[in-house]
């Protein structure tokens, strides 16, 4: 079968113990791959009950069977687990190089269990694994780990690895790979340090096989070129990055502003797309098989660093009433090295803002660096002992809602399932809300981007405002995406490429037929067994729901002024149209369809 | 009559990020587009006062365009 190796790597720290076993290729189809593939064995060999940071719990890392091959953007890799932070299923995604690297060396997923006694680092030399002691670089931040194994190891490896905050167990907790990419969220970090897990470094010298090679080539080029033609992959993205949405979504009034106390920001422009080209840019940069290379190098004092992404201008910038882009680029560059995921790690010190505005974090215990709004200097020396745990960073590093829980405030957590909610007012763009509730790692934009339709008019515009048909789109664009996820491509794809395009992909490399309906329908059912782990892990439809602050407290000012979110006129056609009963889970019907 | 014009992305390329106009009444949308030469083609997102509009929308004193290109992220 091509397009898959058809091996699983099985490391068990515990024992030492590396085996390899092949690939069940029905259930590889049934579920694609990557998040899907990678879902379905966690589901399968996983109890829901477990603690995510016992040694019960798994890792589980998985490429698509489009990555490392040449269509565009094939390299993506997912992390699957159990979240720290959510409690619900993990499904980390990251670019990069590492993913397709992992391909070349011969393998689909590997999966990681128990504990090793000491840290390690795991090698992968096609063939060749190896688990080695890792005492040299425990403790280390990633660039400086990352050379290390460089160093070590064969320049030509690719690295993924845990910072200091994945060692301490920080439930905001990422994993990096290639220096400046990350599956960011969810924790997943925190899970590979209580593995005492450093890193994995992959060399590959295989190719991946491909099923119909010359009508492939035919198809990329056919599909780069709509990339290339489109305005927002062949235009904004590559000119600007992801930052350009600073400015259309506060125009819009829908930007968080000071922990969502307000949703328009008076100094967007400081922290604009438009203003990090002019001034910060040094160069775009792709990750493999990337023809639209959104990723941006920039200047931070003397040094060439990876780029803030959107979220992470939004989360530091406006969420924390900050408008110093280099004070922003710094506290995103101390997330990378320590491990932090920026969304989680920015929006948690917004809410500890909050709680210093409302006296229950005092100037005492801030030391030097008083947490108030727009103070440069608290995002990045908090950032730092959040990393580290110092101090009160030690609280920090548990997230949102478990610190504002601590300080007797828990409704200032904006987050759902304790997952901090991303650079959107879901009070002015009705979709997005209805999306964040129900997805199944918390909050997140990108388990179904309504930005999209709602702001961005693609593919087509809808009024942000209505409810109309919102559960339609959000139930289209989660399938949709959770497809993308498991095929190993970027979601950026997605502003260029359709379900029929995505099917015609996977047929031609794998040399199995599906169609568009089919690729939908394996996003379904990734989607209703994600779910499925959730409510078996303990969460149930009051999980679906929103902070109380978007709910109730109408947009104070600005063109989404007065709207609050009706969550509760959205939820039960939801419910419906995925075939759920009134508790949420699906009914008997909907899991036979499915073929779960 | 006034009206501010606040341009974003690549159409500040060659033209100013804000532009204050003196209009007669009655201007559409459209007419401040000719006026700027902006290619309606390059125009995925109009927003009067930060609502959603369309290109035909007449404009009134003191009234915020704003014009993106396409754009996305996320």
């Amino acid at each position: 079968m091509s397009g898959y190796n058809g091996t699983i790597l099985r490391i068990n720290l515990s024992k030492a113990e590396i085996k390899k076993e092949k690939l069940n290729q029905k259930l590889a189809q049934k579920f694609i791959g990557g998040r899907g593939l990678g879902t379905k064995i966690f589901y399968d060999e996983v109890d829901p009950k477990i603690d995510p940071l016992s040694e019960e719990n798994k890792l589980i890392i998985a490429a698509g069977p489009l990555s490392g091959t040449f269509t565009p953007t094939g390299g993506r890799y997912m992390v699957i687990t159990k979240s720290p932070l959510t409690h619900t299923i993990a499904s980390s995604n990251s670019g990069g190089k590492w993913g397709a690297e992992l391909k070349f060396a011969g393998y689909d997923v590997i999966i990681i269990e128990g504990k090793a006694e000491n840290p390690v680092y795991i090698t992968i030399n096609d063939d060749t694994v190896e688990i080695k002691p890792a005492q040299e670089i425990w403790g280390k931040i990633t660039s400086e780990t990352t050379d290390y194994l460089v160093n070590k190891e064969g320049k030509n490896v690719k690295v993924l690895n845990i910072g200091p905050a994945g060692e301490k167990l920080s439930n905001i907790a990422c994993i990096m790979n290639d220096y400046d990419r990350a599956a960011g969220r969810s924790g997943v970090g925190a899970v590979m340090g209580s593995k005492n897990l450093k890193a994995i470094v992959v060399k590959g010298s295989n190719k991946v096989g491909i099923a119909k090679p010359d009508e492939l080539k035919d198809f990329v080029k056919i599909l780069q070129q709509k990339i290339k033609d489109n305005g927002v992959t062949g235009a904004g993205l590559p000119a600007y990055g992801t930052a350009v949405l600073v400015n259309i979504i506060n125009e819009n009034g829908v930007f968080p502003t000071n922990n969502f106390q307000k949703s328009q920001f008076d100094k967007a422009e400081d922290i604009s797309g438009e203003l990090m080209a002019e001034k910060y840019l040094v160069k775009k940069k792709g990750c493999f098989a990337c023809p639209i290379a959104c990723g941006r190098q920039v200047k931070m004092d003397d040094k060439e660093v990876g780029g803030p992404e959107y979220e992470t201008i939004w989360g530091f910038g406006g969420d924390c009433g900050i408008s110093n882009m280099e004070a922003i680029i710094k506290a995103n560059h101390l997330c990378n090295e320590y491990g932090l995921d920026t969304i989680s790690a920015s929006v948690t010190l917004a809410t500890a803002m909050e709680l210093f505005q409302n006296g229950k974090i005092t100037k005492d215990m801030t030391e030097n660096t008083p947490l108030v709004w727009g103070n440069d200097d608290a995002i990045i020396e908090w950032t730092k002992k959040m990393g580290l745990r110092e101090g009160l960073g030690d609280d920090l590093a548990m997230g949102s809602y478990r610190l504002a829980e601590k300080y007797g405030m828990p409704e200032l957590s904006m987050s759902v399932k304790k997952q901090e909610l991303p650079a959107y007012d879901p009070r002015g763009i009705k979709g997005q809300g209805l999306a964040y509730a129900t997805s199944n790692r918390g909050g997140c934009h990108v388990r179904a981007y309504l930005i999209s339709p709602e702001i961005l008019a693609l593919p087509e515009k809808l009024d942000k405002f209505s409810l109309e048909n919102k559960p339609v789109w959000v139930r289209i664009f989660q399938d949709l995406t959770a497809a993308i996820d498991s095929l190993g491509l970027c979601l950026f794809t997605s502003f260029a490429v359709n379900a029929e395009e995505y099917a015609k992909l996977y047929s031609l490399v794998t040399g199995i037929e599906k169609s568009q309906e089919d690729i939908l329908m394996a996003g379904d059912r990734i989607w209703n067994l994600e779910r499925m782990f959730n409510y078996a892990s303990g969460l149930t439809q009051a999980d679906d729901i929103l902070p109380k602050r978007l709910l109730n407290d109408p947009i104070s000012e600005g063109p989404a002024k007065g709207h609050v979110h009706e969550l509760n006129k959205l939820l039960p056609e939801y419910y419906k149209l995925r075939g759920w009963d009134e508790n949420g889970y699906p009914t008997k019907e909907t899991l036979q369809k499915l073929g779960l | 009559m006034k009206i501010r014009v606040k341009l974003f992305a690549t159409l500040r390329e060659g033209r100013d990020k804000i532009l204050d106009l003196d209009l007669d009444k009655n201007n559409t949308i459209e007419d401040v587009i000719k006026q700027l030469k902006i290619d309606k083609k390059d125009i995925a997102i109009l927003l009067k006062n930060g609502l959603d509009t369309n290109i035909s929308d007449i404009l009134k004193e003191n009234d915020t365009l704003s014009i993106f290109p396409p754009v996305g992220g996320g």
